[in-house]
């Protein structure tokens, strides 16, 4: 299929058209079946866009480490539209197609007020975040990388809770201040480099006084997105007051985007003040998994305390990626993934309970496996796939970093360690919490288990991270390649 | 035929100022009956002159006074085109709030003339003529609804502060002039190179100051807020626009033509109105509850990162300046066109919080505004984003890349105010409905927007070669 990446990437923006079509026709934007009629598009749109890219990795040559179906037409000022997705990068467009249907179906009845919006909101945001993930050319990358700031904006915002225009802001400002710095850095390397091509960039040999300078910017953007300690903060007001399908979104792919940025920028274009910095990042991701899994325990917002998680397992990514060997980075890469999977499943699970009863507090409930035996199934099993237990993806993922970062720094991986107890501490008592006991409050006298729908939207998710626990080698045979090349190169460059 | 030669030359502004003048007589005798054909007629006339100096031939005239280069032919078609779209606006406008009368039109052609007399300044006199034409136009205008008060305090404030400005910038051309012994600009150039560099520098800095009042720069931007507050809508709309432009392709052109040898001294001069502008921008307008003064403030902003470019002394710094100027103009003049469009009870909006709600009431301008919030704040894709990648690209180039960091730093905190503009329209209930909107100014609004996103990733390349080759014509390195 030619310019099947910029299928993959603007396919969604089609749905945005038919969307916007159907309501001009329509007679007016309150006429009935409008948005029913919105939705189906946008599930529509969402599955053949994961289909196109199921079909993307299906002819992805595993073997080459370069960057593969690549376009590239000049566009104004040396300025290119050039993509292109290597082993690193293809995952993560699957990954995003793949969770797309599924939030989609999860705000199908939750979400009533402004469907026709909603639904373009997160067509948009599609495009925006899987063009991040193949746009190889500095402006292009920025431009989508910036641009899914408006929509998170607008989805938190206007379907967000009670508290949801502070978050909003929160989340956009604080998100554009490590942006504007990382604009500061691009508009630096494309005067000093004279091109705005990644793949050319990561050859460019910056002097290593101005490395410092370029990896402080690019880190200042990618830590808050992360988000590291302590630029944090502004995580668990966003997860808490954005609808489920945008805490989904946000856990699983928008986070993401900054552990990516590390592999695609930091890493490679900036190999001696990696090579400087890394013992702060081990630093500050150790703090990190150790102090916001203690603060996570201390939560009484089911919503906040998985915010919280994500946090402290972003933290073995970062450590990851930093300990700049094979493992290590490939236990950063799969990490995302299975976080990916996991900790979108986990907002799904508190959706689950928050559209039946409205409230997310911890203490209001207790005893739900009586009344939802297959919910409890479900919440146990990616309960244990967030702790890290063998046989789920979670597991993989922090154990592989680990192994990494011990040959790197052994504190660093005795501290992550501790991490993996912690998140054992809070998320096993969340769940007594929830689900074990008595039901003393009445109001849950009346709960009714998960629907066919609330299933269907699981299935997949629990599929994707028992197959990614039992056979990870699906996941390491399309990144081995590229990561070895990123690996043996930044090695060669620091010397080492 | 040298004088046959210079006028031929000069055909642009002939144009204008002939028109002007017949419109005028036009006017005079047939009162307001003749209001649409005057409006009309001047449209044309811009749209003409806009014509004639896109083909015209390039060189200069009046030995020397009056230069017709590459960047003067840039400013003029932006300066024209972006005049008739204020006739546009203010037409319809006008007959609305009963505020029409004939001179609108012809006040803008003048203030036309004057700014595009402005472009072409080759020696210290034009400079002088050409900004008083122009800010004598805008006077009228600002207080051009004379039975409000709030509009008759806004044209004696823009006056007073004005003919203040103009005498500190008399003086300094009275010192260049002095210490130089010539009032064109290339031989102040051989005069900088030669004894009296350090000398010119006093002359410079008051001209500067007078300049800087022109275009709204921190410190001298005092009157800005009070004037676009008072002022009817479409004439703000036109100030927030070409004036500014003509201002800074003057300056560009005086400190690149007659100062490029004492680069280093007025570059701090620069800088510093450049950061004081664009941090009392940011700040300045957290605050604000009326739409124009907010605005106003917006404009400050966005002048310093227009002399920001300007400071890094280069080409690309010139360039990367016209590319911003042309970006912000029509995001600006699409911003306007919306708070034209946009009426509640018969009455204009005024108050930021009277956009609450908008989403519901008015989608369609409620899109546009978003869009060119947006645009304004910076975030790609939209137009603003790249008239940012140029001016920060050419900063950075330029090796100022601390001012550039600081200017992204202040973009940020401007970003509130505009997220605002968007979270009252998008997130909060609306107090009531809002009047049809008049067509004019939806379209001029709807076509803003369209180039904001994204024809605007069309028309880069092509507007990049242009004031490419307008920034060449200063010859800087």
């Amino acid at each position: 299929m030619p310019m099947i990446l910029s299928i993959v990437t603007f396919l969604p923006l089609v749905g945005v058209a038919a969307i916007l079509l159907t309501r001009a026709m329509a007679s007016s934007s309150e006429a009935p079946g409008l948005d029913n009629r919105a939705r189906w598009i946008a599930l529509i749109t969402t599955l053949v866009t994961l289909a196109v890219s199921v079909v993307l990795v299906a002819q992805f040559d595993a073997s080459n480490p370069d960057y593969q179906f690549v376009e590239y037409v000049p566009w104004f000022a040396g300025v290119a539209y050039h993509m292109g997705v290597d082993g690193i990068s293809i995952l993560f467009v699957l990954l995003t197609a793949f969770l797309m249907p599924l939030c989609i179906a999860a705000s199908w009845k939750p979400i009533t007020n402004r469907v026709v919006e909603y639904m373009i909101a997160f067509l948009v945001l599609e495009t925006l975040v899987i063009g991040v993930f193949t746009a190889l050319d500095l402006f292009l990358f920025y431009i989508f990388f910036e641009g899914g700031l408006v929509p998170m904006f607008l989805i938190i915002g206007i379907w967000g809770g009670q508290n949801r225009v502070y978050a909003a802001y929160k989340f956009f400002l604080y998100t554009l201040l490590g942006s504007v710095l990382m604009l500061a850095a691009m508009l630096y390397m494309f005067a000093t480099a004279g091109t705005s091509s990644i793949p050319e960039l990561a050859q460019y040999a910056f002097d290593p006084n101005v490395q410092t300078f370029l990896w402080l910017a690019f880190f200042a953007s990618f830590a808050v997105k992360m988000p590291m300690w302590p630029v944090h903060t502004w995580l668990p007001d966003a997860h808490v007051q954005a609808p489920t399908a945008g805490s989904v979104i946000l856990a699983g792919i928008l986070l993401k985007l900054g552990g990516y940025g590390f592999l695609r920028f930091n890493l490679p274009m900036f190999p001696d003040a990696s090579a400087m910095f890394a013992p702060m990042v081990f630093a500050l991701s150790v703090i990190a998994v150790i102090y916001t899994s203690l603060v996570a325990f201390r939560q009484t917002d089911i919503k906040k305390l998985i915010a919280y998680s994500s946090v402290a397992h972003m933290g073995f990514v970062t450590m990851g990626i930093f300990a700049a060997n094979a493992t290590g980075v490939q236990g950063a890469v799969y990490q995302m993934l299975s976080h990916g999977i996991i900790s979108g499943a986990l907002f799904l699970c508190v959706g689950v309970v928050y559209d039946r009863m409205h409230t997310r507090e911890i203490s209001f409930y207790g005893g739900l496996t009586d009344r939802m035996p297959r919910y409890a199934a479900i919440f146990l099993l990616f309960t244990m796939a967030n702790v890290g237990l063998p046989g789920t993806s979670g597991f993989v993922g922090e154990i592989l970093t680990m192994t990494g970062v011990y040959q790197a720094s052994t504190w660093a991986a005795f501290g992550a360690a501790t991490g993996v107890i912690l998140s054992a501490v809070y998320a096993l008592t969340l769940y007594r919490k929830v689900m074990f006991g008595q039901i003393t409050n009445p109001k849950l006298n009346d709960i009714t288990d998960v629907t066919p729908l609330e299933i269907a939207i699981f299935v997949p998710l629990i599929v994707g991270t028992l197959w990614l626990g039992i056979y990870p080698a699906a996941v390491f045979d399309i990144t081995q390649a590229s990561v070895d090349q990123l690996v043996t190169t930044y090695q060669s460059a620091i010397g080492g | 035929m040298e004088f046959t030669n210079a006028l031929s030359i000069a055909t642009p502004e002939l144009i204008v100022v002939i028109g002007a003048m017949v419109l005028l007589l036009v006017g005079a005798y047939g009162g307001d009956k003749a209001r649409p054909a005057i409006s009309l007629l001047s449209g044309l006339v811009l749209i003409g002159a806009a014509v004639a100096s896109a083909t015209g031939p390039l060189g200069q005239a009046f030995m020397g006074a009056f230069v017709n280069d590459s960047l003067a032919v840039f400013a003029k078609v932006a300066i024209y085109l972006a005049s008739a779209v204020a006739i546009l606006l203010g037409h319809g406008w006008m007959i609305r709030n009963n505020q029409a009368r004939f001179e609108y039109p012809i006040l803008i052609l003048l203030a036309a003339a004057g700014m595009s007399m402005m472009a072409s300044a080759g020696d210290l006199i034009s400079l002088y003529v050409g900004i008083e034409l122009q800010s004598l136009a805008l006077y009228v205008l600002a207080a051009f609804n004379r039975d409000d008060a709030k509009g008759s305090e806004a044209g004696l404030k823009y006056f007073v502060l004005g003919a203040l400005s103009s005498g500190l910038l008399l003086y300094g051309a009275s010192l260049i002039y002095g210490f130089a012994g010539s009032m064109a600009f290339d031989d102040i150039a051989a005069a900088a190179a030669g004894a009296h560099g350090t000398s010119l520098i006093f002359g410079l800095v008051f001209l500067l100051c007078g300049l800087a009042f022109k275009i709204s720069a921190a410190p001298f931007h005092m009157w800005t807020p009070d004037v676009y507050e008072g002022a009817p809508t479409p004439a703000v709309a036109f100030f927030a626009a070409a004036p500014k432009l003509a201002a800074l392709v003057l300056i560009a052109r005086t400190l690149g033509e007659g100062f490029h040898v004492i680069e280093d001294q007025w570059r701090q001069v620069i800088l510093a109105l450049a950061v004081l502008s664009f941090c009392v921008g940011a700040f300045g307008g957290l605050m604000q509850k009326n739409i124009q003064r907010l605005l106003a403030y917006s404009s400050i902003a966005n002048m310093g990162y227009a002399l920001l470019a300007i400071a890094a002394g280069t080409t690309v710094g010139v360039k990367a300046m016209l590319v911003f100027m042309v970006l912000y103009m029509v995001d600006v003049t699409g911003f306007f066109a919306c708070l034209l469009a946009l009426s509640r009870g018969g009455r204009p909006i005024t108050q930021i919080s009277d956009l609450a709600g908008l989403k519901q009431d008015r989608p369609g301008t409620a899109i546009v505004l978003t869009m060119l919030s947006l645009s304004v704040l910076g975030m790609p894709p939209f137009a603003g984003f790249w008239a940012k990648v140029y001016v920060f690209g050419a900063a950075i180039q330029g090796g100022l890349w601390i001012f550039a960091a600081l200017g992204l730093a202040a973009s940020v905190v401007a970003a509130f105010y505009y997220l605002r503009l968007i979270k009252l329209m998008w997130f909060d209930p609306s107090p009531g409905l809002t009047d049809p909107a008049p067509r004019d100014a939806q379209w001029v609004a709807y076509a803003a927007a369209a180039f904001s996103f994204p024809l605007v990733l069309f028309a880069l390349g092509w507007l990049d070669g242009f004031a490419g080759t307008a920034a060449r014509a200063l010859g800087l390195g």
